[in-house]
């Protein structure tokens, strides 16, 4: 199977690799996947909380390339947006930018999950009540 | 001059020798007879082709030319001996012996058997990737009629105790299959020294074309027969029938001949290549290989890079064909089903490449592999979560994974 340009550029060039200090009250941090799944993503938001705009976001990726380049470009897409708007960021968009194959398809919906619980962390930090998946992964 | 991409997968196939596909060309035009013509020169010509070729393979394997039945590939040779010998043998008993860590023309010919009413015993590896000699005795019944344990695995390149396993199958009377697919043209097989009944085997794997195989067959001490499962013109004494594969098996003929006197050379040129490729890879950090070391085919290691992703390893070396136990691909999800029964986690599983050498892999290349893996496997970790938490002394079973 060949992999989509857009992937291969995010497999050789990913963005924002790194970690946050996930102990930081503005620091939101998503773990999600399982090593015995092939796949494990953190996915991690940092909040200006003056502006209530994610400031920063960085990832780290075990996965195949395409579940590299979901979480890469994940980040890419939370910068710079509201909590509320990255909340709205759905897993087919993430297949449609990436062209990603079917089989590939579960890697977009590990980057989905990621962003959420990364919220979920925040907003757990800052005394808010956890946000229900409606969506159901599994 | 080093030519990319490089190709270290032979053991899914190998390139044709072009030996191999001189010897081939005539038998597409000029001598394209049917080998079963018996009245008219075009066929005896094809005919006396088959009967060199047959010789030829008969020659590799130490047996007679006439216990060769050709097929198209060691998956029809594998599903003529387990289905054939099941409903030849069927009065006698209804058992089988086979092993978790078959290739799955082996398994799934199995599991039709077992649908039609056989009982089929599914021996588990120890990690070394062998069969543990008391268990397969313990498991023979007298129901038992055929035993059937691979030569070398395709995956970790493991050497089952051949010898051993048939001498335990001829002391109670069962008939002993191997898919020796990997082993032969690779290592020296023996049918008579190693005690073989039935033996599959490819062309493909030993540098001759795709599409041609052959089933060996025993004619005495015992004499075995299959039930056909390909009826038409009884070719192959009534054992396969269709029209012969003239081309390919003078190419599987021509492969067996150069095998014959070149495979113990390139054996050790090949492991030295090998060992040199392992040796290097394992001076990375947290770097395993999978499977006896011992008692392992010549070309073949396979390692795995824990916390690397094997699909994400494979991406990263792209100029270089390799394959991986991980199953990112498959709609499962599950790692390699040999190497779970090795008793490796899923995760190791998943991390693990599989470097098969060939007859046309050079040092440079193997040069270019080990710098090229070193790279990926550190640029890959650098963005790894586990490998993050490994460093950090964190234990990564103690973690609640969101398993999904």
């Amino acid at each position: 199977m060949a992999y989509s340009d857009k992937v291969i550029d995010h497999y050789n060039n990913p963005r924002n690799i790194g970690t946050l200090d996930k102990s930081s009250e503005n620091v939101g941090t998503g773990l999600v996947g399982a090593p015995e799944c092939g796949d494990v993503m953190r996915l991690q938001i940092e909040v200006d909380d003056s502006t209530g705009l994610i400031k920063d976001a960085k990832f780290k990726t075990f996965g195949c390339g395409s579940a590299i380049a979901s979480s890469s470009l994940a980040t890419e897409w939370l910068k710079g947006k509201t909590v509320d708007e990255a909340l709205k960021i759905d897993n087919m968009a993430i297949v449609e930018e990436l062209s990603l194959p079917p089989v590939k398809i579960h890697c977009s919906v590990l980057a989905e999950d990621a962003i959420k619980t990364a919220i979920n962390d925040y907003r757990v930090k800052k005394g808010l009540e956890p946000i229900e998946d409606t969506k159901k992964h599994y | 001059m080093l030519k990319l991409p490089i190709y270290l997968d032979n053991n899914a196939t190998t390139p044709m020798d072009p030996r191999v596909l001189e010897a081939m060309l005539p038998y597409f035009n000029e001598r394209f007879g049917n080998a079963a013509s018996r009245n008219h020169s075009f066929g005896w010509t094809a005919e006396e082709a088959v009967d060199y070729a047959r010789e030829q393979v008969a020659a590799l394997i130490n047996c007679s030319a006439k216990e060769i039945i050709f097929t198209s590939g060691a998956t029809e040779s594998d599903n003529l001996a387990i289905k054939g010998v099941y409903e030849m043998y069927g009065a006698k008993g209804n058992h089988i012996i086979t092993a978790t860590t078959e290739h799955k023309a082996i398994l799934d010919a199995c599991k039709i058997a077992q649908k039609k009413g056989a009982e089929v015993t599914y021996l588990n590896p120890g990690r070394d990737g062998l069969i543990d000699l008391n268990e397969l005795e313990a498991a023979i019944t007298d129901k038992t009629i055929l035993i059937s344990i691979m030569y070398g695995n395709n995956e970790i390149g493991v050497i089952q105790d051949i010898p051993a396993i048939s001498a335990i199958a001829k002391k109670h009377g069962v008939l002993f299959h191997t898919d020796a697919t990997q082993a032969v043209g690779k290592i020296p097989v023996d049918v008579v020294a190693d005690g073989i009944d039935l033996m599959s085997f490819s062309a493909h794997k030993m540098y001759g074309p795709k599409g041609v195989g052959a089933l060996y067959v025993r004619r005495k001490n015992p004499r075995v027969k299959v039930t056909s499962q390909m009826d038409g013109g009884g070719h192959e004494r009534g054992m396969r029938s269709g029209t012969l594969n003239v081309p390919g098996i003078v190419g599987l003929g021509k492969a067996c001949e150069i095998a014959k006197n070149e495979m113990v050379d390139e054996a050790i040129r090949l492991s030295a290549m090998r060992d040199k490729l392992e040796k290097e890879l394992l001076t990375i950090e947290e770097a395993y290989v999978n499977g006896s070391i011992e008692r392992r085919l010549p070309h073949v290691t396979n390692i795995s890079f824990k916390f690397v992703e094997g699909e994400g390893l494979m991406m990263g070396v792209k100029d270089i064909a390799v394959s991986s136990g991980s199953a990112c691909t498959s709609a499962s999800l599950e790692p390699s089903y040999v190497l779970k029964a090795l008793g490796l986690d899923d995760e190791l599983a998943h991390s693990s490449l599989r470097f098969g050498l060939g007859r046309f892999t050079t040092d440079e290349e193997i040069e270019y592999t080990i710098g090229h893996v070193k790279t990926a496997v550190d640029k890959l970790r650098e963005m790894s979560p586990l490998w993050e938490m490994f460093k950090e002394g964190i234990d990564l079973k103690s973690v609640a994974w969101q398993e999904h």
